[in-house]
């Protein structure tokens, strides 16, 4: 199966729910509004001629200056019948940035959806435990998104004695 | 019996005279226990220096002591997380006392290249540390050559250091406990 043949099986499949496609480094990328994305990837998964039955990756982006969109929820699934891998992409707005959790399709979704929430403050509904997974649970805020500098100057906790900054 | 190293000795005629002190000072700095809390790539060059080529059971070192309760000195080797930080606390907590500190590289005496909100900017922040030993990593030769200076130390400290009110005010600073404290009354 190559990309194209992918991206025709699941206009058959999908139809008007794919907003829009394009082919990213050698893998298909497809858009998908949140409301519909669980539902798609539970398409996706049970239908025996596709197969997308390993959910390699979630993660997420975050696009500031996109208004209404600012957070981007990525899903890679791969489909070990085909050979073939998807991107799937869902843009959430930073008001309310929440999404249906994936973890009754696929168990390993579960410390990836608490990884990105951790990271993203993207938050999936009907997690079974949507705290954080890598940071200390003190931690007030989502680190990567990116109103936070890299370099923060306003930090305390580096002795600036021996480092001449 | 042959010489005793760094011992001021007198010698009289089938005796021999030193202080307390120095006699149990010398008998703990050949038989430190390390307790190597090792988190990354400082943990390997620790793991070479404890291996035959550096031979750290020269120095009486060879135990490595996996349960705080039976450690005399905490080798701290890697970086050390904010996350993490708790916990290497309540390991130093959990040492029985005397106890020193080895801190082994750039990360663990001061975050190192990780410069960033989740990492801890040096273990001095919450543990007193004896000796740092600078590198990134550094090689087994400077390991051991902070060990070398931890033994000096173990050498040369009073017994009654660990009682004192400065010890107390010390580790007083990182709000810790002294757990012998109540010994000396």
């Amino acid at each position: 199966m190559t990309n194209n043949t992918l991206l025709d099986a699941l206009q058959v499949e999908l139809g008007s729910k794919i907003i829009t496609s394009e082919v990213l480094y050698d893998t298909l990328v497809i858009e998908i509004s949140p409301s519909e994305a669980f539902d798609v990837v539970e398409l996706l998964k049970n239908d025996a001629a596709l197969s997308f039955n390993f959910l390699t990756l979630i993660g997420a982006v975050h696009y500031p200056e996109e208004k209404g969109r600012e957070l981007c929820v990525v899903y890679h699934l791969h489909s070990w019948k085909n050979a073939i891998r998807l991107r799937i992409k869902s843009y959430l707005s930073q008001d309310n940035p929440s999404i249906k959790s994936l973890t009754p399709l696929f168990d390993g979704a579960n410390w990836q959806e608490r990884e990105t929430f951790d990271f993203f403050g993207i938050q999936f509904e009907g997690h079974p435990n949507m705290t954080r997974i890598l940071n200390m649970e003190e931690m007030d805020y989502h680190p990567m998104l990116k109103q936070y500098h890299l370099e923060d100057g306003t930090r305390e906790d580096k002795d600036d004695r021996f480092f001449g900054r | 019996m042959g010489k005793i190293e760094d011992l001021e000795v007198i010698n009289g005629e089938g005796y021999q005279l030193t202080t307390l002190d120095k006699a149990v000072a010398l008998a703990r700095s050949n038989s430190v226990w390390p307790l190597p809390f090792a988190t990354s790539c400082c943990g390997i060059e620790f793991m070479a220096t404890m291996g035959s080529t550096y031979d750290l059971s020269r120095f009486g070192m060879e135990r490595m002591s996996f349960t705080p309760r039976q450690s005399d000195l905490l080798i701290v080797a890697g970086t050390i997380s904010k996350k993490l930080a708790p916990v290497l606390q309540k390991v130093y907590e959990q040492m029985a006392e005397p106890k020193w500190v080895l801190s082994v590289g750039a990360c663990a005496s001061s975050g190192g290249i990780f410069d960033t909100y989740s990492v801890l900017q040096g273990i001095d922040r919450i543990i007193p540390v004896d000796v740092y030993v600078p590198g990134c990593p550094p090689r087994p030769e400077q390991i051991i050559d902070g060990v070398m200076n931890i033994h000096r130390l173990v050498k040369h400290e009073p017994m009654r250091r660990r009682y004192s009110e400065e010890y107390r005010h010390l580790l007083g600073n990182y709000e810790i406990e002294v757990t012998n404290a109540d010994n000396d009354k």
